[in-house]
């Protein structure tokens, strides 16, 4: 049997972590941690192993760049989606450039979270 | 600032509602702010530094904060911490996004939330702030742009 893809969901805001949740709940995932600041990101991923994680930027104790850093020096199969409020070309492109899979700006329809994360799992 | 960087902001917060409600807000006319308090039961609020220096922020009323955050999550039963985090998230969101305009060396703080009527909220004293009305359905917002 397929094993369902493991998820850590990384936003400082309950809403967007729950909505990210609902909204992702149709694909054959687990969700194993949810985190709300950067530090606690870190801590979850090492002990979750998770397959695909959703990280925001602006976040308390560390910034989701350097976390996303953090990560794929951990593992480096780890598959990342930034979903951010900083919108900016630069951002995306820095993300994607320290190895993020995908940019998602905020705020995002439940279709387009949707669309990206296929794509994310492709 | 200028008539340019309010409509920054303006495009930035109808876009938030259109994207997240799929109901288009109206912006009113914007004016300077004065002494008297723009204040409502929950508020946002944003620190920048970098390029600009100041402070943004968002507030609304519990009614619409818990409307909004139905249409997100999709249930009737809208807890008071779900509430006051929506309202950071929009000041986040609106702040963040104007990014696009400002390049990335305009810096957002992580939100601060205000809950119930305070007095004002304290912005830095030598910088003008201008007050963008908001209106979304029934509900009425205010955000506050105070910036170098």
């Amino acid at each position: 049997m397929k094993e369902k893809v493991k998820l850590l969901i990384v936003d400082d805001s309950a809403i967007i972590r729950q909505a990210i949740h609902k909204h992702l709940k149709d694909f054959d995932i687990e969700v194993v941690g949810t985190a709300d600041d950067g530090k606690v990101a870190l801590e979850v991923f090492k002990s979750s192993h998770p397959d695909v994680v959703t990280l925001d930027i602006t976040m308390p104790e560390i910034d989701g760049l350097t976390v996303l850093e953090e990560m794929l020096k951990i593992d480096s199969s780890v598959k990342v989606m930034v979903v951010t409020a900083l919108s900016d070309k630069s951002t995306g492109l820095k993300a994607i450039k320290l190895g993020a899979k995908s940019f998602l700006p905020k705020p995002f329809t439940p279709e387009k979270l949707r669309s990206s994360f296929e794509r994310l799992l492709d | 600032m200028n008539e340019t960087d309010l409509h920054f902001f303006i495009d930035s917060t109808v876009n938030y509602f259109e994207e997240v409600t799929s109901e288009k807000a109206s912006a009113g006319i914007p004016y300077m702010k004065d002494e008297e308090p723009v204040v409502l039961e929950y508020t946002g609020i944003i620190g920048i530094s970098g390029k600009r220096k100041g402070s943004i922020y968002v507030t609304t009323s519990e009614k619409m904060l818990s409307s909004i955050a139905k249409l997100i999550l999709g249930i009737e039963e809208i807890g008071k911490e779900d509430i006051k985090d929506l309202v950071g998230e929009i000041a986040n969101t609106i702040s963040g996004n104007v990014r696009q305009a400002y390049g990335s060396d305009f810096m957002i703080s992580v939100p601060v939330v205000v809950e119930g009527k305070a007095k004002d909220i304290k912005l830095p004293d030598n910088i003008q702030s201008f007050v963008i009305p908001i209106t979304w359905k029934e509900h009425k917002s205010f955000l506050v742009v105070c910036l170098e």
